[in-house]
């Protein structure tokens, strides 16, 4: 059939069986505008900035498993988006970016909104495209969505240029895609498995290393089964949180440079690490030649490249690790899990001695303790999304997760400003779980503007400011490691959280004491409506255990011991 | 020991499209790796171009480029080459004043010869192994070359 460019645009997003897009109209993109504004197959969420466009698909697609889309317009339009391509990329988030750009015959004159945007995005996406003819359209949006989802997912932008989206040509989306120089490598080597098998056999201290590869291939379950089988006890990388229910027996908790004592002293101790679509992360790692230092490696990772970049694999093995999850299950039987039961009393032990906790010894409130107490209360019923910084790393060790898709967080990159977004986006894909946003003093302002659109569409996100008025994070490592000079971190001076959210239309709580936090999340739920409960927290409180940048991960800085009270 | 930083040549086949050369370039500048020499052309009666890129590092660090090449969508297929036939090709400009029999018998030990003769200036050309030419540019240094223009490798797997 013969239709515009911008029909196309809307053709291959249903064929694609989207539902949502999120996105900022503006000149460039207009033409596919005015094709949404007469269509009724999917729902566009209009955000008020196109960074949270983006953020809102990312956590649309983290929480559904489904590719999510953004629309954004050309120039700063393009540009605001590009800290959300960036994120999507480091945590391998399946999207799909759609930009305006100016007309083909005004590219390269420095035209009005001009930007060279596949430039830029070039080297922040797993693929771009800059489409120079509606004929085009339908192949590079079809191989967009399939780039976006297949292999290590990641973001992938398409720019399309305003004439091009007049342009009337040919559409026809049902064909098969032949990509001749793409070919997501999924299925493991057999031979490699086996031998990845009896190695675990033959090891005494064997540890398993769960990554964020585990949620995007949908593993979590085959591998609770695979754990479960051969009793060997596991860690989490952040991007793993709730592969593992909190309260399983073999979950030791994460580990890295905020893991637990025993996280940290388990990889330290093992004789194999078994590492499931984690990739060595130097936030997870601390001095990578002391890391795991005595132990083989066994690598799953559908990415080559990620196996043997940092740590060297003794076993590497490419592919999803959902196929190579179920060949291990199939050979499970080489493994008994009685032969672990002393390593499994050592992890134990480490356990005792410094558990993950806190101390309620101040007249205001811990952090710990809201990020507990709303556990307490909501528990699997709620979707954690968070923003960066402190309260990131205490939602990560301290909330109950149950199953995977329920934590939300950016982890490569580590953007402040992408939890409320991020929320909004989660809360859209499953309605039926209430959206937990915990954020910062300084991070909620980073995006705050989308209260706007929380209010206009009814997406009642619950942020839950953890107020300690500081870049608490930043301010603990000047306390720590540049002798307490607090430069530019002090938050004293702002806003009245309450009066922000109400201004929008929202509601807001101001919580300084338990009893008052318990009402706040209560009515919150209840109103359905989106809120901000400002809770004020002790100023001064560390993230502990905490491994300084560049040391080893056995040698943390740890809670002081106190008597409880 | 391994050289840490031992010159390598990768041959990589791209789909010859818009952009195509700025992903391979893109990548090594990002990921901090050197480019000694690259060239590229398209590869006749198909659809993809051949690059040949001269770098330096460590096997790890090579390794970790040829996987990072191959991560590219447009990447077909890449080579880290062991046994290989290299060529570069140089041009060099003389002044006529020099002595043009001593220029052009040097030039045909390195498979070369003048290919260019004007009123004050001579052009010649070599073709050989990127480290003879570089010894033909040690020898030819004293004829005072006005200008060198070297091409970048060229390689295939034997």
């Amino acid at each position: 059939m013969q239709i515009s460019g911008a029909q196309m645009v809307i053709e291959a997003l249903i064929a694609e069986g989207v539902d949502t897009v999120f996105g900022y109209p503006g000149g460039a993109i207009m033409n596919v505008y005015d094709e949404i504004y007469k269509q009724n197959s999917f729902k566009h969420i209009l955000t008020r900035h196109e960074q949270a466009a983006v953020h809102a698909a990312e956590g649309y697609s983290k929480a559904s498993g489904k590719v999510g889309v953004a629309m954004i317009t050309s120039g700063p339009g393009f540009t605001n988006a590009v800290t959300g391509l960036a994120d999507a990329y480091m945590d391998s988030i399946p999207l799909v970016v759609i930009s305006g750009q100016v007309p083909m015959s005004l590219i390269g004159t420095d035209a009005f909104q001009e930007i060279d945007a596949v430039g830029i995005s070039r080297s922040c996406t797993k693929h771009n495209y800059l489409v120079t003819d509606a004929k085009d359209l339908a192949r590079v949006l079809k191989e967009a969505f399939y780039i976006a989802a297949s292999g290590r997912p990641g973001p992938v932008h398409v720019d399309i240029p305003k004439d091009v989206t007049a342009q009337i040509a040919e559409f026809n989306y049902s064909f098969e895609l032949d990509l001749e120089t793409y070919k997501p490598h999924v299925k493991g080597n057999p031979r490699q498995i086996k031998k990845a098998m009896e190695a675990i056999a033959k090891a005494r201290r064997p540890l398993f290393y769960l990554g964020g590869g585990i949620v995007n291939s949908n593993a979590a379950y085959e591998v609770r089964e695979l754990v479960h089988k051969t009793g060997i006890p596991a860690v989490e990388t952040f991007m793993a949180r709730g592969v593992l229910s909190h309260d399983d027996e073999l979950l030791i908790s994460m580990l890295g440079m905020h893991g637990s004592y025993a996280a940290n002293m388990a990889m330290s101790e093992t004789d194999l690490v078994i590492g499931l679509g984690a990739r060595f992360d130097d936030r997870v790692t601390g001095k990578i030649s002391e890391f795991a230092k005595n132990a083989g490696v066994i690598h799953v990772d559908i990415d080559p490249a990620s196996i043997s970049k940092l740590v060297i694999a003794d076993y590497p093995i490419v592919g999803d690790v959902k196929n190579v999850v179920n060949e291990m299950l199939e050979q499970s039987a080489l493994i008994n899990p009685v032969k672990y039961a002393s390593w499994r009393e050592t992890i134990r032990n480490f356990d005792e001695l410094h558990p993950l906790a806190y101390h309620e010894d101040t007249d205001r409130l811990k952090p710990q303790w809201v990020i507990q107490r709303v556990g307490e209360l909501l528990g699997d019923s709620a979707n954690i999304s968070t923003d960066v910084g402190q309260h990131q790393m205490w939602s990560a060790q301290f909330y109950p997760f149950t199953r995977p898709r329920q934590f939300i967080s950016s982890g490569g990159l580590g953007t402040m400003g992408f939890g409320f977004p991020a929320a909004m986006g989660v809360k859209v894909a499953s309605p039926e779980k209430i959206s937990i946003n915990f954020t910062g003093d300084g991070s909620i302002l980073m995006n705050c503007q989308e209260l706007m659109t929380a209010v206009e569409k009814k997406i009642p996100v619950i942020n839950i400011i953890l107020n300690n008025n500081y870049l608490g994070m930043v301010r603990q490592w000047q306390t720590l490691f540049y002798d307490k000079r607090h430069s530019e971190t002090d938050l004293s001076v702002q806003p009245d959280f309450v009066k922000l959210a109400e201004a929008f239309g929202g509601i807001g709580y101001r919580v300084t004491t338990k009893a008052e936090f318990d009402v706040a999340l209560k009515e919150s739920v209840e109103k359905n409506i989106v809120s901000f409960i400002d809770v004020v927290v002790e100023r001064l409180e560390n993230v502990m255990p905490m491994v300084p940048a560049g040391g080893s991960l056995f040698n943390m800085m740890l809670l002081e011991k106190k008597e409880k009270k | 020991m391994q050289d840490e930083n031992a010159r390598r040549v990768i041959s990589v086949i791209v789909v010859n499209e818009a952009s195509v050369l700025s992903r391979i370039t893109d990548l090594f500048s990002g990921r901090g790796y050197n480019i000694t020499s690259l060239t590229v052309a398209p590869i006749p009666e198909s659809r993809y171009s051949r690059l040949t890129i001269v770098t330096s590092g460590s096997i790890r660090v090579i390794e970790q480029i040829t996987k990072q090449l191959h991560k590219l969508i447009p990447v077909l297929k890449v080579y880290e080459h062991a046994d290989l036939v290299e060529k570069e090709m140089t041009l060099i400009k003389f002044p006529v004043s020099e002595n043009i029999t001593d220029i052009a018998t040097l030039c045909a030990a390195y498979n070369g010869k003048i290919v260019n003769v004007g009123e004050n200036i001579i052009i010649v050309m070599v073709a050989d192994e990127p480290k003879r030419v570089d010894n033909f540019l040690k020898i030819i240094n004293k004829y005072n070359p006005k200008e060198i223009v070297r091409s970048g490798a060229v390689a295939l797997e034997r």
